[in-house]
């Protein structure tokens, strides 16, 4: 099998057509000693089928309060979150619905991967969980390892890769039970700039190739801009949504796209609705 | 400027490993170091048994405890006495271990439970475990069962703090990860929570077989006629310095043995581990 035949075969599995996401009137406060604070006002967000939004704010805007509600790893205090069109949570003690998180991958600031596994036993953990046999979840991991470029890292640790690596690992990961829907929370902030931009471009291509739906919470502009279709922005203390920003740049984007006008104009635009906060 | 179009991604070159171990010196280092300090000690006492005219009962020079070492190595006693201590270790030891993980993943789990039960833990620390020898000859009579308990409850409770360290070291995003793929709670243990504690566990383990052979000994001085530790004050009684000085070494020829097996177990157990490579030194 050729390097091109392999990449295709993992591309046409791994194309799921993205879920939509739906939230409605989500908010969270949390329970303090000095009382109560609203991390997020109701907040009301459609996400469509296949789309790339972008949560964009400065720290404490509640954009990862947001993002991690999408995950089912916090409960919203009020609100429903859809999930293609089946409730997150469910049930008096809102527990997340099995069949939603599902059809959810997710990447974290840090890359978690596991430092006693190598890196194919990183990427098929999720497959572990749903007792998938060893055979298929090598099979998958090797897809997965070809489709973000580290087929030759397989039986690596993941202290002998670099942080931009890791955070391949950590993708593969998150995409190897095939969800519709990627959520990542500031995958690329701990990267220097140069390997954020290939992650970026990489993203793209992923997205692109496989039809996903992403939301991706990030606190810089220019890569809010360059891979979002539409940018959320939240604002702080407490978190809402300031605005909603159409990018329509056209796919796939390159790094030129910085030295378009536009470009300039969008993320100029967006710095001064921050405020000078990020 | 970069065509995103189709350009295939490559990985960035694999750095190199991160934080360069620091560098130890050669491998055949200890290989040289080791003899030379022991002769050099062994040089020193020589010297000072020549030189200060000590009595040799006080201090028998090195060459006559050599010789009381092939004698006491020609008498079956000495295996039965070691292999008793030996015994009385390896049980000790054993029931340490569970229990010490045990309770220390419980505690680890449920700080409340810490909470309510540390006093108490604390309190079988800070009691002199020497002045309750007396009270475990009492319980447990003057056989192989007071020098186990002994054993067991000297080392135990580092073992236990070890486990529970390590249970509350666990990656938060990691614990994140096992409920975002929707782990069940066997897999949660299997593939995090021992893999995850096992470093700290195990330097546990490490101290622990240390602390276990000192309270078998420490047992066997205050009461009963087997083990080391008795053969040990019968040649005090005798006046045999140089004999009881074979028996140190003895001890700690086993306590060498005992750590050694330990440690290599933990290499073993963890070698994608920071600290695999060095034993922890005591």
């Amino acid at each position: 099998m050729t390097d091109s035949t392999i990449r295709e075969s993992a591309m046409s599995e791994n194309v799921i057509a993205g879920d939509a996401i739906s939230v409605r009137g989500v908010g969270k406060t949390y329970a303090a000693s000095a009382g109560p604070v609203q991390a997020l006002l109701p907040t009301d967000l459609e996400v469509r089928p296949g789309e790339f939004v972008v949560l964009l704010g400065p720290s404490g805007c509640g954009k990862t309060t947001l993002l991690r509600m999408l995950a089912g790893l916090i409960s919203p205090t009020e609100g429903t979150i859809e999930i293609g069109g089946k409730p997150l949570f469910t049930g008096r003690d809102a527990k997340p619905a099995r069949d939603a998180l599902g059809s959810l991958g997710f990447v974290f600031q840090a890359p978690n991967l596991m430092p006693w596994r190598k890196v194919w036993r990183n990427i098929a953990l999720p497959l572990e969980a749903k007792g998938i046999g060893r055979a298929e979840r090598k099979r998958r991991a090797e897809e997965l390892a070809g489709l973000v470029g580290l087929e030759d890292f397989l039986d690596h640790y993941p202290k002998q890769l670099s942080g931009g690596m890791q955070q391949r690992v950590a993708i593969a990961r998150a995409l190897i039970h095939r969800p519709s829907i990627l959520l990542m929370d500031e995958p690329f902030g701990a990267l220097d700039a140069m390997t954020r931009d290939s992650m970026n471009l990489l993203l793209q291509r992923l997205w692109q190739e496989t039809g996903k739906t992403i939301v991706l919470v990030t606190h810089s502009i220019s890569e809010a801009v360059f891979l979002a279709d539409r940018v959320v922005l939240l604002s702080q203390r407490p978190g809402r949504v300031q605005d909603i920003v159409e990018v329509d740049f056209a796919r796939p984007r390159d790094l030129s796209v910085a030295a378009d006008a536009r470009f300039g104009e969008m993320t100029g635009q967006l710095r001064k609705q921050l405020g000078g906060h990020a | 400027m970069v065509s995103a179009t189709q350009a295939p991604a490559r990985p960035e070159s694999p750095s190199a490993p991160r934080a360069p171990r620091k560098e130890s010196g050669p491998r055949w280092l200890l290989w040289v170091t080791t003899p030379l300090i022991f002769a050099a000690i062994i040089g020193l006492w020589k010297l000072y048994t020549v030189v200060s005219g000590v009595s040799e009962l006080i201090m028998p020079p090195p060459e006559q405890v050599w010789t009381a070492l092939i004698e006491l190595l020609g008498d079956e006693m000495i295996y039965e006495a070691t292999y008793i201590t030996f015994y009385e270790t390896i049980v000790g030891f054993g029931i340490a271990v569970v229990v010490g993980v045990a309770l220390g993943i419980a505690l680890g789990k449920m700080r409340s439970l810490e909470r309510v039960l540390s006093p108490f833990l604390v309190a079988t620390q800070v009691v002199p475990k020497v002045a309750i020898v007396p009270l475990l000859l009492l319980w447990f009579g003057f056989g192989l069962s007071s020098k186990i308990f002994m054993a067991a409850i000297i080392s135990f409770f580092v073992m236990m703090q070890n486990t529970i360290l390590g249970i509350r070291s666990i990656e938060a995003g990691h614990r994140d990860l096992m409920r975002v793929i929707q782990a069940p709670w066997w897999k949660r243990v299997i593939s995090l929570d021992i893999p995850s504690s096992l470093p700290a566990v195990l330097t546990g383990i490490e101290l622990g077989i240390v602390f276990a052979i000192t309270g078998a000994i420490v047992g066997e001085y205050l009461g009963g006629d087997e083990g080391l530790g008795a053969l040990a004050t019968v040649m005090l009684a005798a006046l045999r310095t140089d004999q009881l000085f074979a028996v140190v070494i003895i001890m700690t020829v086993l306590g060498f043995l005992l750590y050694a097996v330990v440690a290599g177990i933990r290499r073993f157990a963890i070698p994608w581990h920071e600290s695999s490579g060095r034993a922890t030194s005591l």
